[in-house]
């Protein structure tokens, strides 16, 4: 894997440039060249995005580098760029949820995580790709084919948000956002070997977020390290009017906890995702898993293990919740609004050329799937009692919680898989996000953290799980396991 | 639970508005029903007594104060539907030949 073209912060980390940015070390121009340099060598084998739009972002480097040349004040992210996955929205820029049913629409406005990564003087560099609709956990179901996972190309990146992963992993950028319905930014991120946080439901606004599922959906970063992923959290973060879901209290700073430690901290290992009911885990997997336990036992906290005996019906919940409000929210393309029409005699006809020639299968899957699931005489069986399995997920990691400050498990049961492996079985696709859906569902916060690699020389995350808003501990753990990491490949930094 | 049939299928494309050929009905068919048989697991459960969870949060009714603030700009908004006329969104007749 010499020759791959994985180089995770090749021109440092987001910290690190803002920092030298900030002081006139670095000019923002020259370290936006200087990635877009990468792209341009390796983005044709990684095919991390669907647009780069490198004279916008030029622009806005020049802008950065005047501001700081006249002394006025810029940014906690000054001069960095930044990769956004394509189902938010950039005004004026193509927004695809690389989806040819939105073939040719420019958002006429930004999310807000967009505006405020930009009012933290980031510089987005381009649009990543992602399954369709953030569908699926490989970037293989994209209508603008696959991208590839920089640390083996013949490799799926983990999905949706696996352009995000990729971008980072490549060094095309030192950060990026991705969104996790059930695991579409943690999965990626452990396949990629990138840290990626589904933060608290509410944490971070969703406003210009295409919908998938909208009791789901959380925006996060993917980042090289726990500290890029704290000030990301920290700068995206926070309450926004424009989403009535987000929340009004959240979970103060997290960049200020890192260095807190975890002496005393209390780490149950999810019994069932570490040998337990839930199979197909891969055995080095769990040996990572366990031994990131072993490296917070020694950094002071107390390990244990705990039963979650819910989580086992997650997948079940998940895969009607998610595409029952997906077969809702993506009611809205049908060829009036935005993008693609297909003509048809009369608007009914319209709406369905549209909607069939625009979405691809596996859209389609789970847009019948979540009708089927909502119709007359199955909602009650189906959508009804997975909103209740919700419910004993939810109560099932009180519990847990009464007991332990955090939850330990694999973000994902295996590496990277080959590209291909399970495009024909949509449920062997669908079982990548086992231990991931139960976060979703309940609304807590998890992230995976890097920790190693497995027999196949692959990248390996941990996950780890948090109560509501429990984002500083989640964090205090990361950068805990972080250290352990780095002390067992012999680095210095 | 009752296995999905291939009219089940065909009625649900319908309802979703996609127009499916009828190998893809039989793919469909096929895939969908390995999901609900995943989905049956849940019937093991005893979930009588159990409140659904609809939100995490359990947020109520969210209004915003009533001030006024600029909207999107319409024109920019209509330059990015398929078709437009007269500031507004313009559909083929809804009554007409299928």
């Amino acid at each position: 894997m010499s020759d791959s073209p994985a180089a995770p912060a090749a021109f440092g980390t987001a910290v690190e440039i803002a920092s030298a940015v900030k002081a006139g070390e670095r000019s923002a121009l020259g370290v936006l060249e200087e990635h877009l340099g990468r792209i341009g060598a390796h983005e044709s084998s990684v095919h991390a995005f669907n647009a780069v739009i490198e004279d916008e972002a030029r622009s806005r480097a020049m802008e950065i580098d005047d501001a700081i040349a006249s002394g006025a004040e810029v940014g906690a992210l000054a001069g960095v760029p930044v990769a956004i996955k394509d189902n938010m929205c950039t005004r004026g820029v193509p927004t695809t949820c690389s989806s040819r049913i939105l073939d040719g629409w420019k958002p006429p406005y930004d999310a807000t995580v967009v505006t405020r990564l930009r009012e933290a003087g980031a510089i987005v560099v381009g649009k990543t790709n992602l399954d369709e609709f953030a569908m699926g956990s490989s970037t293989e179901n994209s209508a603008f084919g696959p991208t590839h996972n920089p640390w083996d190309l013949t490799r799926v990146p983990g999905g949706s948000s696996g352009g995000s992963a990729a971008a980072v992993a490549a060094g095309f950028s030192p950060i990026s956002l991705g969104s996790d319905t059930g695991g579409s930014i943690r999965q990626p991120a452990s396949l990629c070997g990138v840290v990626g946080v589904k933060p608290t439901y509410g944490a971070v606004s969703r406003y210009g977020l295409i919908a998938f599922g909208s009791s789901l959906d959380q925006i996060g970063p993917f980042t090289t390290d726990v500290h890029d992923a704290a000030v990301i959290m920290d700068t995206i973060g926070g309450h926004d009017p424009l989403d009535s879901t987000s929340a009004t209290d959240g979970h103060g700073s997290l960049e200020s906890v890192l260095s807190d430690g975890v002496d005393g901290l209390r780490v149950g290992l999810i019994t069932e995702m570490t040998g337990g009911a839930i199979d197909g885990i891969a055995p080095d997997v769990l040996a990572r898993v366990r031994a990131a336990a072993e490296a917070l036992a020694a950094a002071g906290a107390t390990v244990g293990e705990v039963s979650v005996p819910s989580s086992v019906y997650g997948l079940s919940a998940y895969y009607m919740v998610a595409p029952a409000e997906a077969s809702s929210n993506l009611a809205r393309f049908d060829g009036v609004r935005y993008g693609l029409r297909v003509d048809g005699s009369n608007t009914a006809a319209m709406h369905t050329a549209t909607r069939t020639e625009g979405f691809g299968d596996e859209v389609k899957r789970r847009i019948m799937l979540g009708t089927y699931a909502l119709s007359a005489g199955y909602r009650d069986a189906y959508y009804g009692s997975a909103q209740k399995v919700r419910t004993l997920i939810i109560e099932d990691f009180d519990r847990a919680y009464a007991d332990f400050d955090v939850l330990l498990s694999p973000a994902s049961p295996t590496t990277a898989f080959e590209m291909g492996a399970k495009t024909a079985d949509p449920l062997a696709m669908y079982l990548n996000d086992v231990c991931t859906i139960p976060s979703n569902l309940s609304g807590q916060p998890a992230m995976s953290v890097p920790f190693g690699t497995g027999d196949d020389g692959l990248p390996i995350g941990v996950q780890v799980l948090a109560p509501l808003m429990g984002e500083p501990v989640m964090f205090r753990v990361a950068a805990a396991l972080e250290a352990a990491q780095r002390l067992e490949d012999g680095e210095s930094r | 639970m009752s296995k999905l049939s291939r009219d089940d299928v065909a009625h649900v494309a319908r309802l979703a508005m996609l127009d499916l050929s009828e190998a893809e009905i039989d793919t469909f068919t096929a895939q969908l029903g390995d999901v609900l048989e995943t989905a049956d697991a849940m019937a093991e459960l005893d979930l009588a007594s159990v409140e659904p969870t609809h939100h995490p949060l359990g947020l109520v009714n969210v209004v915003r104060p009533d001030d006024v603030r600029p909207s999107l700009d319409r024109d920019e908004v209509l330059s990015q539907a398929p078709e437009a006329e007269d500031g507004r969104f313009r559909v083929p007749p809804a009554l007409g030949e299928e």
